[in-house]
């Protein structure tokens, strides 16, 4: 049993950990009361600056640098364009993932073909073989480790400090926070920015790990899965870890079922995601009262200090 | 220091201009951005903009790709008018082409003139019940439409994608995951000889003309418009919102499974994996650019239509990706946003004052 096992779970976390980055930015960002749709944008753009400065330079820390910078970049036009001028944000997150995956396909055009070593993996010696538990949490690259690191930080950061009760208060209601002398728009581009970083290194995941390739439109709509994530895991950090590993597996899942010659069409299988975040939207929804705790009030909102 | 201040009202010129504005520095940006590539950007421009439309054939391909993206646009703008945000146009656009198709494929050895209505109004069938499930979902749960229709659309195309690689495959067609080709009656006549130019763009400009009446004159026009803009006063009047959710996200459902279908009926001529490159999504674009009238979409919609052509001429003549033309719908509709900040707001320079001495504050 061990024997597939193994290498499943492994490919489960491979499958998972890009899913994980740009769900935990994202509740960042719609926790600040900003519904940022261009993820997808976000996270191919970090991928292919990833790709292109690791391929040209050979260094993994740049790379990895220069992937959530890439996030953080184009997060910035849709910051700036949704706080400061006050863009409609639908319409701007969608503008930010149509130009993503154009202006990605642009810079990549040189890239085509050329491949990256991978990233190195962190082996503890003695400990990493250990039968099953050993493979399992050791021998990881640093991103795996960065995601889990990432998901405990938010989850504390929102929940334990004053920075994440602002983030929170912004969230709920910009102009009590707007009265008592907070920047709703500093808090917000903050939170904007991390968002976009976070999906720059889960684009930077894909290219330089997953598949160390450069191939236009690589993401291929992982970023709705995270947005759908956000939703799923009812705006929690921890809950969208867990929700990106639920996805990862039926990924997997979905690869392996043929294999193991089970009838179902693969389509099938790929479409429970997004009916699971119906149908939780949904009871989110139902509820009146829950659906109070858990979506902030101020999500899609934008605000204006006049009023 | 610039400040933005609110307007009293909405300015009408800005409405106008903010476009124009943003076509300007779409422009603007691309010369930039193809010098920096080290691409001559006076041809790339010429490749881009002007030389797909040099000859007829240009013009019939225009008018093609501009079809689905003016149907879908205007009926997404009825939504949007009154902040109903159905972004799901794309999924819409698969069912519609699927229930539309399937009719075709259904009645495949019939040889009836009816065959291309029922089709086409099945299609419209299609879309508009993609669309009724977030619908329903908002009027009776209160869930976020952008949110499912988003949902629905991935879910959408699984379906077209499940249909085509397994029934609904041709069984001749050595294993490949397409539908059979339609017959003659299944298909949209083409009205301009020696072009691809078919009857779907009349009914692109049927669907404009009758949209801007209902928008302009029905009660139903008036209803969103005042909702949109005022919904205190739209529940005052006893306008039930309720009704409204239902009727924008029918209409611009029911477009869209009909843009659906006239593409698998026309251009395509049977069903494949990819109906659209994207139409569903960039036709929010078209509808934001044509500042949500149907005229305005119309004239947005060819725009939009050009930067298809120019990217698949970038790609032929000048070996550029033809995601370029993700860049400038991205970049206009970036700049369309900027710009249009002008409409609600004024911008006021702010001197700092200066304090005079011993003036009694």
């Amino acid at each position: 049993m061990g024997d597939w096992l193994v290498p499943a779970l492994l490919t489960i976390i491979t499958a998972s950990t890009p899913l994980v980055f740009a769900a935990v930015g994202e509740v960042v960002v719609e926790k600040s009361g900003v519904l940022n749709l261009g993820v997808e944008g976000m996270m191919i753009v970090g991928a292919i600056s990833a790709f292109a400065v690791g391929v040209t330079t050979g260094s993994t820390t740049l790379a990895i640098c220069s992937g959530a910078m890439g996030g953080a970049t184009v997060a910035f036009i849709f910051g700036f364009l949704t706080l400061n001028l006050l863009a409609n944000q639908v319409a701007a997150g969608l503008a930010l993932t149509i130009f993503g995956l154009g202006f990605s396909a642009l810079l990549g055009h040189g890239f085509v073909g050329k491949t990256f070593p991978g990233l190195p993996k962190l082996e503890i010696p003695w400990i990493s073989e250990i039968p099953f538990f050993g493979p399992l949490l050791f021998g990881h690259d640093i991103l795996v480790y960065g995601s889990v690191i990432i998901v405990i930080l938010t989850t504390y950061v929102l929940n334990k400090t004053r920075f994440g009760l602002l983030i929170r208060a912004v969230g709920e209601n910009h102009n009590a926070a707007h009265s008592i002398g907070y920047s709703v728009k500093k808090i917000r581009m903050a939170c904007i920015l991390f968002g976009g970083a976070m999906a720059g290194l889960g684009g930077a995941y894909l290219s330089l790990a997953y598949t160390p390739l450069w191939v236009e439109g690589m993401t291929s709509g992982r970023g709705w899965i995270a947005l759908a994530l956000v939703v799923f895991a009812s705006w929690r950090a921890w809950r969208a870890f867990l929700g990106a590993y639920l996805f990862g597996g039926i990924t997997i899942i979905q690869l392996h079922a043929q294999g193991f010659g089970v009838e179902i069409a693969p389509e099938l299988l790929s479409m429970l995601p997004y009916l699971a975040t119906i149908v939780v939207l949904v009871l989110l929804s139902r509820d009146s009262t829950r659906a109070k705790l858990s979506a902030p009030a101020c999500l899609g909102k934008n605000f204006h200090a006049s009023g | 220091m610039l400040r933005l201040e609110l307007r009293g009202e909405m300015s009408r010129t800005m409405v106008y201009l903010s476009p124009i504005a943003a076509i300007i520095l779409t422009f603007v940006s691309g010369i930039i951005m193809f010098t920096i590539l080290g691409v001559d950007p006076l041809q790339a421009i010429i490749t881009f903009f002007i030389s797909p439309l040099n000859s007829a054939d240009g013009f019939a391909e225009l008018f093609v790709k501009a079809t689905p993206l003016v149907l879908i646009a205007v009926g997404l703008s009825f939504g949007f008018r009154a902040n109903i945000w159905n972004i799901g146009a794309e999924g819409q656009l698969a069912i519609g082409a699927l229930a539309g198709g399937g009719i075709g494929l259904l009645f495949f050895d019939v040889d009836t003139p009816f065959l291309l209505p029922a089709m086409l109004v099945v299609g419209v069938l299609g879309g508009m019940f993609w669309a009724a499930i977030p619908a329903l979902l908002k009027t009776k749960f209160g869930t976020n439409e952008i949110l499912t229709s988003l949902m629905l659309t991935y879910v959408g195309l699984l379906v077209l994608s499940y249909l085509i690689h397994g029934p609904w495959k041709d069984p001749d067609g050595q294993n490949f995951p397409e539908s059979r080709l339609f017959h003659d009656a299944a298909i949209i006549p083409i009205i301009l000889d020696e072009t691809r130019l078919h009857f779907g763009w009349i009914i692109a400009l049927f669907g404009v003309a009758i949209a801007w009446v209902v928008m302009a004159r029905h009660m139903i026009g008036f209803q969103v418009r005042v909702i949109g803009l005022a919904p205190r006063a739209a529940r005052f009047a006893g306008f039930k919102e309720k009704n409204i959710i239902w009727l924008t996200l029918l209409i611009s459902g029911g477009a869209a499974g009909l843009a659906g279908t006239i593409e698998v009926s026309g251009p395509v001529g049977q069903i494949i994996p990819v109906i659209s490159p994207g139409y569903g999504f960039t036709a929010i674009i078209v509808a934001f650019l044509g500042r949500l009238h149907p005229v305005g979409c119309l004239f947005a919609g060819l725009l939009m239509a050009l930067t298809y052509l120019g990217g698949d001429n970038a790609q032929i003549e000048m070996n550029l990706p033809n995601a370029v033309t993700g860049v400038f719908q991205g970049m206009l509709l970036f700049f369309l946003l900027a710009s249009d900040v002008l409409v609600r707001y004024r911008l006021r320079i702010l001197r700092p004052t200066k304090v005079t001495k011993g003036a009694n504050l």
